[in-house]
């Protein structure tokens, strides 16, 4: 019985530890990373205006925004312009993987940038991008 | 405690983990799909990284070659831009070719494989001749003009089993319509 009772402990504990979430610095190690390259902090105001803005770009495709994939309520669940994918919602508040990882949201913001606005982003850009999604 | 009790603790413990590991059917359902589909995806990476627009498809929809020109225009993806790090690159390029339709034994693999020319190195599945085969009785109305559909990229949107590399018959549930027998 005592054995039984131990084994499942320590089951139990080993199931825990596989669980246990990395410390989440993802945010800061950017933050930190675009002020390196002279931007300044973050501004929400800024970065929900750039969200908004269209830009043109080649057909089918003629406007392209953020939104065209994300939609407007950064809460609500995307869908890929092109293939129709559902597409996880960004905020943080509802999804807690989304801003998790640095290489992600480098990734991301390399290629969605580029489609979207026909170029990188510069590191203010992407500051301010970063402080509007953190705070949904 | 004693050691008697620490070392036998120890012993079921290993065992409890253990279990899922030792008694899986891995071996029976890869027979069943070898002789029905394509390799199911088994890269973690490739999973991660190329499913995130569109669904992971199975390596064994294409030959090698036709991985390795879709890999080499990553910029202008069908109009996407889907670049990846050097590292991701080489472990997905990597993945793509040694699981690709001229290297697997799975039954639709082969077909795809037996309908391509030497020469013929298509971007798209849907390109290849078995694929567009398989599909040219299906009415426009039912892949283009249905809006949960769209294109015959999306093989899940109709093949529920897609996704395990599944494609038979009585997998197909085509939004709006149901059933397809051929």
């Amino acid at each position: 019985m005592k054995i039984l009772l131990i084994s499942f402990i320590t089951t139990f504990l080993i199931m825990q530890t596989s669980f246990v979430r990395a410390e989440d610095n993802a945010i800061n190690i950017l933050e930190k990373s675009y002020q390196d390259q002279g931007a300044k902090s973050g501004n929400a105001q800024s970065g929900e205006k750039l969200w908004n803005k269209t830009f043109s770009g080649k057909a089918p495709f003629t406007e392209r925004s953020c939104k065209s994939c994300h939609t407007e309520n950064l809460k609500n669940n995307g869908e890929h312009i092109r293939t129709g994918k559902a597409l996880k919602p960004l905020a943080p508040s509802i999804n807690s993987v989304s801003l998790s990882k640095a290489k992600k949201i480098k990734k991301w913001f390399k290629r969605n940038c580029k489609w979207t606005t026909g170029k990188e982003c510069s590191a203010q850009d992407k500051a301010d991008i970063l402080a509007f999604i953190k705070q949904q | 405690m004693k050691y008697p009790t620490i070392i036998s603790s120890i012993i079921v413990t290993a065992c409890i983990v253990t279990v899922p590991v030792v008694f899986s059917d891995d071996d029976r359902r890869e027979y069943r799909q070898r002789s029905l589909g394509v390799s199911p995806v088994s890269s973690p990476m490739y999973k991660e990284e190329c499913s995130s627009c569109h669904m992971a498809y199975s390596p064994g929809l294409l030959p090698a070659r036709s991985w390795k020109k879709i890999m080499t225009g990553l910029e202008n993806h069908f109009g996407d831009n889907a670049e990846l790090d050097a590292e991701t690159f080489k472990n997905i390029s990597e993945f793509l070719e040694t699981n690709s339709a001229d290297n697997s034994e799975y039954r639709r693999s082969r077909k795809i494989m037996r309908s391509l020319s030497d020469n013929d190195t298509p971007a798209r599945i849907s390109e290849t001749p078995y694929i567009r085969n398989k599909h040219d009785e299906i009415p426009d109305r039912l892949i283009k003009g249905n809006k949960k559909v769209n294109t015959l990229a999306n093989c899940n949107a109709c093949h529920t089993k897609a996704e395990q590399g599944l494609f038979s018959e009585h997998g197909i549930n085509i939004p709006g319509y149901g059933r397809w027998d051929d």
